[in-house]
């Protein structure tokens, strides 16, 4: 009776062990590349750390004030937050209304889908150039077109008001690739008897078939695509450090932009690493409240 | 509720003719049933009938008018699809009320939010939930209204899919093998109720199944089909005595029929296998015939039609049991039988009989011959029900 009691408790040690053995890795991964940086993140924030610096003191909340307080911030939150107003729409709707043309192709449809892709394959930073290029007062192609149609030309990236929504078109045109291809395979997924149904069911209008079939259809893309934009474009930075750097008089600063100046160039460590933190809680609150609001809307 | 009429349909898919020239009149309040193999042509019928698909050649007319240029909507017909093809993302009522909403709102009153601005709306919403109401009480399914056809079973979402269909009142119903996707017993049970439905509304049904067993028992007529024909049209008792060819005699009776090589004596008789029929086949075409026997019309005995077989193995269906054979003469031939569960299982070489009456002839394209049997006394009319 003993031994059989004995076995069974060996039995189970083992697989306990086992889970744990099998949970570690990802675990410990877990750890060394996520939790470990984000807590020495978290205290580097309540110090005075200046890079190079050979001692430094905890200043509590000190650098949370001064972020609350300083314009550079506060203009960075709202030019980024503006960003991703133009961004998360434009490059879900559009990249959507492309899918849907590109989805109703047949012999085309590859040729569009590789056009539509390539700007995600290129570097940004690379293609910052040509959109430089293409943006020039005075050479640039889109100013030579618009002088050509009787319109002003405009100074897209040195004009304040206009610098954050050519950025915003530059995300975009980025995006659209990616999403598109997001959404070709949502739609290539909606059984083709739901469009047949609803054609004899008397909903043979386009935004009929559209609003009963096709958006419905799409929820858990659309969340996932909304997510993912969402993202994506609260990282604004490559552009605006290549194309921008910020100005005209600060009119394109964004928050990633801020904490790089703060942190590679200003060497202020402890404050850069507060601005981080407020970075991941705007990501992290955006995301939690699109996943829950939208979850709940979406049917899977 | 309406005839369905086509003329010359015909259509292709690039290379491949999928229906050549169907000619196919189906009168008003009937079931009928195209019956036939995967890829014959069944499914892509019934969608030209729905405005689905386009056909390349012909016309379809329902109540006499020319459909052709019609949208499937205005064709004022009603589909029951395999996969039911339910809206996921509405609730059973909103699934059943859609085709109303569709109909009787416009475009404006249709979209989202500015729906609430309509007055008239809420006045023609009301009457359509008394519609879909009446319609679920008749199929029972007024308790899951509120639920999404995710939630459902098979049956229960087979029911919100007619529901759907019955609600618009529509001039035939088109259905495309809509019970394959359940399970054995409960495609019994909706066998029976489909039959009831198509009894109380009398409403045109055209009903597409693989199944011959769906065919021979729903049906009053049914249209076996093969690689883009109808190979035959008629009642199941029809088909099923007299089968027009060989595929047809193949395709209708479970287990498959039995297929004797067979050859016109200088007499004029059927020779099978060294023995002479006491069948007459004078207006055979050709010297090679084949002899079609349904199992159930074996028995273990002699007389003078008997084929000599090998005993292979027996299956026990509990009522019944179907005895395979091997011929003697052509051993690739195999020999089924159909014998009640008292009769002794036979061993070794044994010798099947069939009276002439029960021999259906072929001739070498396969077509049926009709021939005069010696002994022939009154047909004995088999019940169609009786094919399992």
């Amino acid at each position: 009776m003993n031994a059989v009691a004995a076995q069974i408790t060996r039995q189970q040690w083992i697989e306990r062990f086992a889970g744990l053995g099998f949970a570690a890795p990802a675990f410990i991964l877990l750890v060394l590349t996520n939790l470990a940086p984000l807590a020495a993140l978290a205290s580097l924030s309540f110090t005075n750390y200046e890079l190079g610096a050979l001692n430094f003191s905890f200043v509590g909340l000190k650098n949370f004030s001064t972020a609350l307080h300083d314009p550079v911030i506060r203009r960075s939150v709202t030019n980024t937050l503006l960003y991703v107003a133009i961004v998360v729409p434009g490059g879900v709707l559009i990249s959507l209304f492309v899918a849907i043309l590109i989805h109703q192709r047949k012999r085309t449809r590859s040729l569009y889908e590789v056009i539509y892709f390539l700007p995600v394959t290129s570097t940004l930073i690379a293609m910052a150039t040509m959109w430089q290029f293409l943006l020039h007062p005075t050479l640039g192609l889109i100013n030579q077109t618009l002088k050509g149609l009787g319109f002003a030309g405009t100074a897209f990236l040195s004009e304040p008001r206009l610098a954050i929504p050519t950025l915003a078109a530059i995300g975009i045109w980025q995006l659209v690739g990616f999403n598109m291809v997001l959404f070709l395979a949502g739609l290539s997924a909606i059984p083709r008897d739901l469009y047949e149904a609803v054609d004899i069911d008397g909903a043979s209008h386009p935004i009929d078939r559209f609003l009963k079939v096709t958006w419905p259809m799409l929820g858990p893309t659309t969340m996932f695509v909304t997510v993912t934009t969402f993202i994506t474009a609260f990282k604004i930075f490559d552009t605006v450090a290549v194309m921008t750097r910020g100005g005209p008089g600060g009119a394109s600063e964004v928050l990633l932009y801020a904490i790089y100046l703060e942190g590679f160039q200003y060497f202020h460590m402890s404050y850069a690493a507060t601005l981080t933190l407020v970075f991941l809680a705007f990501t992290l609150v955006f995301s939690v409240l699109q996943t829950f609001i939208l979850d709940r809307r979406v049917h899977y | 509720m309406a005839g369905v009429t086509l003329r010359g349909i015909g259509k292709a898919f690039g290379d491949t003719a999928v229906l050549n020239n169907i000619d196919l009149d189906i009168a008003d309040g009937e079931f009928l049933t195209l019956v036939g193999p995967s890829g014959c042509g069944k499914s892509t019928l019934l969608r030209i009938i729905a405005g689905l698909e386009s056909q390349d050649r012909g016309s379809v007319s329902i109540s006499g008018n020319s459909v052709d240029h019609l949208r499937p909507h205005e064709r004022r017909i009603a589909m029951v699809f395999q996969n039911y093809a339910l809206y996921p993302h509405m609730s059973v009522f909103d699934n059943i009320a859609l085709p109303l909403t569709m109909t009787r709102l416009n475009l404006f009153e249709r979209l989202p939010l500015m729906c609430h601005l309509s007055l008239r709306r809420r006045r023609v919403m009301a009457e359509i939930a008394r519609e879909v109401r009446a319609v679920a009480e008749q199929l029972r399914i007024e308790s899951f209204f509120h639920r999404r056809p995710g939630q459902l079973s098979g049956g229960q979402r087979q029911r919100v899919a007619l529901g759907r269909a019955m609600v618009r009142h529509p001039q035939a119903f088109l259905m495309d093998e809509p019970l394959s996707n359940l399970d054995a017993k409960l495609r019994v049970h909706m066998r029976g109720e489909l039959t009831e439905l198509h009894a109380r509304l009398g409403v045109t049904m055209i009903y597409v199944t693989h199944d011959q067993i769906e065919a021979m028992t729903m049906s009053d007529r049914l249209a076996v089909m093969d690689h883009g024909d109808i190979l035959q049209l008629g009642t199941p008792a029809d088909v099923y005595e007299r089968p027009a060819n060989i595929a047809v005699a193949q395709f209708i009776g479970s287990p498959a029929i039995n297929l004797f090589p067979a050859r016109v004596g200088p007499g004029g008789q059927v020779e099978l296998l060294g023995r002479t029929l006491p069948i007459d086949t004078r207006n055979a075409p050709a010297a090679e015939l084949t002899i079609g026997v349904r199992p159930e019309a074996m028995r273990i005995g002699d007389g003078p039609c008997a084929v000599t077989c090998r005993f292979r193995r027996r299956e026990n269906l509990g009522s019944e049991s179907i005895l395979h054979f091997d011929l003697v003469a052509s051993p690739e031939v195999a020999v089924l039988c159909r014998i009640d569960n008292d009769t002794p299982i036979p061993e070794g070489e044994v010798t099947l009989a069939f009276e002439p009456r029960d021999c259906h002839v072929f001739d070498n394209e396969g077509r049926r011959i009709e021939v005069e049997s010696r002994n022939a006394a009154s047909r004995d009319v088999r019940r169609a029900s009786e094919v399992r």
